[in-house]
């Protein structure tokens, strides 16, 4: 580690690992759910328990995200972070702010909750995955601020790479973005509208370039290939992601009121989603033949590798799927929706996040470059344990997905009714739910990989 | 990635080299490697073409479907400014082989001036395509007009929108060359910008006759 300003990134992972264990914890929960209604009801009902399995995600990928701008912004601008104070201050306003937060989506109703919150002041509650009171999401945005600031000040008095500017450009797309979640117009068409610029222009258009730039990094420092060669590499998928992802939030505008081209420029430019995601995996796998060095990291490495394939899978391939507006029009709000979104979350931005984790938690553990072997191979196993359970995870709802739409889409007069197909299709809830607990091992068996191996002798570079 | 030439490409620089005047050339041969400039611009290009491709298809497919309307409505549109802006942007791409020409020979000057040449003709063309838009939006035509409309103004669109990223692209190297950025030897990125132009100027076209003047 070369500047002791990066440490203030390690808080942020461990909680993301903490929240992401909560996380799996209530995918289970409702995994369970699907196929036993009444599990943990009333304490924790099924539509809690989705809130707060989705929202610990974005949480805790919000804090990997921070975390990696905390580590990596120093080292590329070659100076101290602006403010650690203020990083570790926004560190604990953060966490506290989201523990909160879903300590209130349990405690009370969620209506009792926007009651006490203020809801009625400031209404900007009740929309998925932005479910979060007001009050949290104001805090979301002080904190962003402060942490754009702190980043910005950091690129602003050292050197400027590319990798900073993406990210830089990323981090403030995010948070401008987020601003939409405060526009709530009683028009629900305008609501869904607008309400996709948040959720879709993050994960599909500037999420991405956070991506982008955090593999850039780490392909950077574990190859030894030219900063050049990766920057021109980063520019091509940036421009490629934001051609094809800013016209393609066109495939969440088919049903919901919004004129009728949407249906050709949604199907066309959202068709097209995949083609950065493909460029991802040929410009990771081609960094790491031509490395010039073998870095000891290798976990982390096989993480960097992980990230562009599954990335291109998960959200290329199964986005793919069910984009186009006549086979949407089928498969609109099904199990494949869910299929889709498990495997791009985890394959986007679970799994980069994972990857500068496991780049930097070494060093900033005090190890030379990478963890002892022993560890390393603990952790490749826990890679491949979730990210197996996960594509099976995908598969079995894929299959969910296509019998749900045959059942209950297709079977004109004869089609069943959404409970009565749900019954037929519980067989690929309980696999997906046996799959759900290999994956829950799988975190263990990461976390687990911390703690073992540390007396042996640290590799060097 | 493409580094070793095939005796054909290599014949090719052979004849390239043969057929250049050796009058002003300040150093070495010239080095023309196939494909011209950096290799990610033409995965870029390729990326790019794929996109136009796609609703290219997809607008045979509707004009099919829809002869009539498309005909009607195709008689509209002012293909005389297609015209113009066609011939505009094929000159500007002459004068971005010019410039390529140009820094060949190491005269970083006389490339400069031609790639503020061509960025001057994509100026031209989006103030004919702009005031083409502004009639078809003073007489109440929009995305929803037609299905016709709908292709229209979201392929020319998508397109015009190619055009000021090219014109972003040559406007860089532009000036890097006026700062003596490049030499004879070294011009990968007058060839990549020249490239990405030339690819803009491609699709404009297909998209002309596909647009104005198919019946």
């Amino acid at each position: 580690m070369q500047y002791q300003s990066q440490m203030v990134a390690k808080p942020y992972f461990i909680a993301a690992i903490g929240l992401f264990v909560a996380q799996i914890l209530f995918g289970l929960i409702m995994g369970l759910q699907y196929v036993m209604g009444d599990f943990l009801f009333p304490e924790i009902p099924f539509n809690v328990a989705r809130m707060v399995h989705t929202n610990l995600l974005i949480v805790w990928l919000l804090f990997g995200f921070m975390g990696a701008s905390y580590y990596l912004v120093p080292e590329e601008s070659e100076t101290e972070l602006h403010s650690p104070k203020l990083a570790l201050a926004l560190f604990w306003i953060f966490l506290v702010a989201g523990a909160l937060t879903i300590v209130g989506y349990l405690a009370v109703p969620y209506a009792t909750l926007a009651k006490i919150t203020g809801n009625d002041l400031l209404p900007t509650m009740g929309r998925e995955f932005l479910e979060q009171p007001t009050i949290t999401k104001i805090g979301i945005v002080i904190v962003a601020l402060g942490f754009l600031f702190n980043i910005a000040m950091t690129v602003l008095k050292g050197r400027k790479t590319t990798v900073n500017l993406v990210l830089l450009i990323g981090l403030t797309g995010l948070a401008v973005l987020f601003l939409f979640s405060f526009y709530n117009p009683d028009n629900l068409v305008l609501d869904k509208m607008f309400w996709w610029w948040v959720v879709h222009l993050w994960v599909e258009g500037v999420w991405e370039l956070i991506l982008g730039s955090i593999l850039a990094f780490v392909l950077i420092k574990t190859t030894g290939v030219d900063r050049e060669v990766i920057e021109k590499w980063l520019y091509v998928i940036i421009a490629m992601t934001l051609i094809t992802g800013i016209i393609g939030t066109g495939h969440h505008y088919y049903w919901i009121g919004t004129p009728e081209y949407w249906q050709l420029l949604g199907s066309v430019f959202s068709a097209m989603e995949p083609i950065p995601f493909f460029m991802m995996t040929v410009f990771a796998f081609n960094m790491i033949n031509r490395r010039r060095r073998e870095h000891p990291n290798k976990v982390a490495v096989l993480w960097a590798m992980g990230t562009a394939v599954m990335a291109f899978l998960g959200a290329g391939v199964w986005g793919f799927i069910h984009t186009l507006s006549p086979v949407n029009f089928y498969t609109h709000g099904s199990q494949i929706t869910a299929a889709h979104g498990h495997m791009a979350f985890y394959g986007a931005y679970v799994m980069i996040v994972l990857t500068i984790i496991s780049y930097a938690m070494p060093m900033m553990r005090g190890r030379a470059a990478a963890n002892s072997n022993k560890s390393q191979v603990m952790e490749m196993w826990s890679f491949w344990l979730m990210t197996v359970s996960m594509v099976f995870i995908t598969l079995f709802l894929t299959a969910a997905g296509i019998l749900q739409v045959y059942l209950q889409r297709m079977g004109g007069d004869a089609a069943l009714s959404f409970m009565v197909a749900q019954e037929k299709i519980a067989l690929f809830y309980w696999l997906r739910e046996g799959a759900g607990v290999v994956f829950l091992i799988g975190l263990i068996v990461y976390i687990a990989s911390f703690f073992v191996g540390g007396k042996e002798r640290a590799e060097t570079a | 990635m493409g580094e070793s030439d095939s005796p054909v490409l290599s014949q090719q620089k052979a004849t390239l080299s043969m057929t250049v005047p050796d009058s002003n050339r300040t150093s070495c041969a010239i080095t023309t490697d196939y494909p011209p400039g950096d290799v990610a611009i033409w995965i870029f290009i390729l990326a790019e073409l794929s996109v136009f491709a796609l609703l290219f298809v997809v607008y045979a497919f509707t004009r099919h479907y829809n002869l009539e309307l498309f005909d009607l409505h195709q008689q509209q549109l002012d293909s005389r400014s297609g015209l113009i802006n066609t011939l505009t942007l094929i000159t500007s791409s002459y004068f971005v082989v010019r410039a390529v020409a140009a820094i060949q020979y190491g005269n970083a000057r006389l490339c400069s001036r031609w790639l503020w040449g061509a960025i001057a003709l994509g100026l031209l063309f989006l103030l004919v395509k702009g005031v083409e838009y502004q009639h078809h939006f003073s007489l109440g035509i929009g995305l929803s007009t037609n299905l016709f409309y709908t292709f229209y103004i979201s392929l020319t669109f998508f397109h015009f929108m190619h055009v000021i990223m090219g014109m972003v692209i040559l406007t860089v190297v532009a000036l890097k060359a006026g700062r003596g950025g490049y030499c004879a030897t070294e011009h990968t990125g007058v060839e990549t910008a020249a490239s990405y132009w030339h690819m803009v100027d491609l699709v404009w076209l297909i998209l002309f006759p596909l647009v104005y003047v198919m019946r």
